[in-house]
């Protein structure tokens, strides 16, 4: 860089050279960030006749507000706790509590999202949009699963494509070839996949287990649907990541695995002394990317679950859609991709700093 | 490639073999079931999908569901749609990334250095989390065409190009691959009087194959592939591109054949286009690795 500035000034030529590049990263991705943020703050609507309002920080708490409530049980007249006939604590409704109690202001209009027993007491864990809250749930899910599985899937992957065998290329370009398939196209051929009744997946699975196991309704239950999600996302992109690992792996000086092969190094040792240090830095990165590809998972539940079944497979930007271009509230979804960008950024720089310190 | 061995007896051979054979089917079934499954009737595909015979074309085999998926949507118009679409996008990237890939890396000019800073920024904004708030804006932009200026950018083509011509990947790529040209043959250029501009056209792109093919095969994945963002942007048929257009398929009971063909129709140019460019599409993901 410092080099280059014995080349004269050429203000004139450089700025016009780089504005239409500019100009549009300016309109098409600084712009719309920084209005994000504005709208967040307002009560736009994609289309409405009245001028939106400066609400502060109301969409956020209508998103985030959490509250804990402590029920006690039910007690009759003399003060001993009323059970049910199976013998099961009776507790007050939490609607109760959160529809125009004037004692409980602060839960006006939240809702139930998990709860749990303590001692007599029922302690309910409140939210006021139950639906963002298990979609930043399973967004932190999928991230954190999919990031090692996809991510080791791929290093094995790497490693059988390293052999120097004939034809290994053609393996490779089978193993890439999901990669340039439209998401479009892997939903929808996965949904007949994991078709419930007569999917593949489910007759392959009752041949090898000779009808042990029953068939499945992967989309249609809400245990498996995020897992089924999780399982076409590897299918798809492991490819991608295989080849990056592949580039760091060809950044291994050959003398390198030439010596521990003089050493007597096993195989292990040479992946665990050799391979293994020499790919430090495609590890971050690999880590990195899988986590901000997984943030933005979106097309894969809308094609194949809508969010559903039961909300398990609600995610951040499913949600931002949901709200800022299907319901118009555009605020509200502004708001879901502050949080959504908020959240891969602090991950990412945590990821960042956690793997820097570690090397040095 | 340093790690192959050189113990190759034939029976540890076929091991080999078979385990990378094995994990090709994985990646090849739904693709193959895809292909077989469009040349069937809909009451035989989804008989069939229980047993061997997906994969296999047997049975009452025809192009019927083809015929019947340009029947049912206009399908050409769908497909039209995505190559203009894609191919302007891919040529406007080429143009205006590497005019700023130029910019940054041979032309000293004021506020350089902090501009190129703020491009490699824009990296960690993922797309879906301004793809709202940009939404608002194309329905904000104003557009001066036949009949004067009108506000709002739905339902058009250029909004579903302009977005996506300059991005900072692309510009990134550029530098990264002008930072190692030689020097020399810039400043000979310049000193027999050559304009900045003829620099640009004369030498360096002529010596840029490599990444104008990174950059414009990672454009047109993106931009073929793409869903969520025509999905809220063209919701006007004569706009709509072939990921969306989809959606007809499904309006009454989903008619698989035709889906099956339709997807294929869709998938098969791409496919195509990476058997025969294979070696170029890796070199461009592995590429983005570099970036760190």
């Amino acid at each position: 860089m410092r080099a280059r500035s014995r080349l004269t000034q050429s203000n004139l030529a450089g700025w016009s050279f780089a504005l239409p590049g500019l100009a549009l990263v300016a309109v098409f991705i600084i712009l719309p960030f920084f209005v994000g943020i504005g709208l967040s703050l307002t009560n736009q609507r994609l289309i409405s006749p009245n001028p939106a309002q400066f609400v502060g920080l109301e969409n956020y708490r209508n998103l985030m507000g959490l509250s804990v409530l402590t029920i006690e049980p039910e007690r009759d007249a003399a003060g001993a706790i009323v059970r049910d006939d199976a013998g099961a604590i009776e507790y007050p409704r939490v609607r109760t509590f959160t529809r125009n109690n004037p004692d409980y202001p602060h839960l006006q209009g939240m809702r139930e999202w998990i709860s749990w027993q303590s001692r007599e007491n029922r302690v309910v864990l409140l939210a006021s949009d139950v639906v963002f809250m298990k979609a930043l749930v399973n967004t932190i899910i999928f991230v954190a699963v999919i990031v090692p599985v996809q991510g080791g899937l791929a290093l094995v992957l790497a490693l059988l494509i390293n052999q120097r065998l004939p034809a290994i290329t053609l393996f490779r370009a089978i193993y890439f070839m999901p990669v340039v398939i439209s998401v479009v196209v892997v939903s929808i051929l996965w949904r007949l996949i994991y078709d419930g009744d007569n999917g593949l997946l489910n007759n392959l699975l009752g041949l090898i287990s000779f009808g042990l196991i029953p068939p499945i309704d992967w989309l249609g239950n809400p245990d498996t649907a995020l897992g089924a999600i999780i399982g076409v996302s590897v299918w798809h992109s492991v490819g991608f990541h295989m080849v990056i690992w592949l580039a760091g792996l060809q950044t291994i000086p050959p003398s390198l695995y030439e010596a521990a092969a003089i050493e007597g190094a096993s195989k292990w040792q040479t992946f665990r002394y050799v391979t293994w240090p020499g790919l430090r830095n495609t590890a971050v990165l690999v880590l990195i990317v899988i986590t901000m590809q997984a943030f933005e998972l979106f097309a894969k539940v809308d094609l194949m679950t809508k969010g559903g079944p039961l909300d398990s497979t609600q995610t951040i930007v499913f949600q931002a859609v949901e709200r800022g271009f299907r319901t118009q509230d555009i605020a509200t979804g502004s708001a879901i991709s502050v949080i959504g960008f908020v959240l891969v950024l602090s991950i990412s720089l945590t990821q960042r700093y956690l793997t820097r310190s570690r090397h040095e | 490639m340093s790690t192959a061995t050189s113990d190759n007896r034939p029976a540890r051979l076929l091991a080999r073999y078979m385990v990378l054979g094995l994990i090709a089917v994985i990646f090849l079934f739904p693709l193959v079931f895809m292909l077989i499954s469009s040349l069937k009737p809909d009451r035989q595909l989804l008989s069939d999908s229980g047993s061997v015979r997906a994969f296999l074309p047997v049975g009452d085999i025809s192009l019927n569901n083809y015929v019947a998926a340009f029947e049912r949507a206009p399908v050409e118009l769908f497909i039209f749609n995505s190559v203009l679409v894609t191919g302007i996008t891919v040529l406007l990237t080429l143009v205006v990334c590497s005019l700023a890939g130029f910019a940054f890396t041979f032309l000293n000019w004021r506020g350089r250095e902090v501009l190129l800073s703020l491009i490699l920024a824009t990296f960690i904004l993922p797309f879906e989390s301004i793809a709202i708030p940009l939404l608002m804006i194309a329905t904000q932009l104003p557009w001066i065409g036949p009949d004067g200026i009108s506000q709002g950018w739905l339902n058009s083509y250029r909004i579903q190009i302009a977005p996506f011509i300059a991005d900072g990947l692309s510009i990134f790529l550029f530098v990264q691959y002008f930072k190692d040209l030689p020097k020399e043959l810039i400043e000979a250029a310049r000193a027999e009087g050559a304009s900045w501009w003829q620099v640009y056209w004369r030498v360096v792109l002529p010596l840029s194959g490599p990444v104008l093919a990174t950059a414009a095969i990672l454009k047109f994945l993106l931009m073929y592939n793409q869903y969520l963002w025509p999905l809220m942007v063209a919701q006007e048929e004569g706009y709509r591109p072939v990921m969306v257009g989809l959606q007809y398929f499904f309006l009454r009971n989903p008619a698989w054949g035709e889906i099956m063909a339709y997807l294929s129709m869709i998938t098969i140019p791409v496919l195509g286009f990476y058997l025969v460019l294979q070696k170029a599409f890796i070199a461009s993901v592995a590429s983005t690795g570099v970036k760190g």
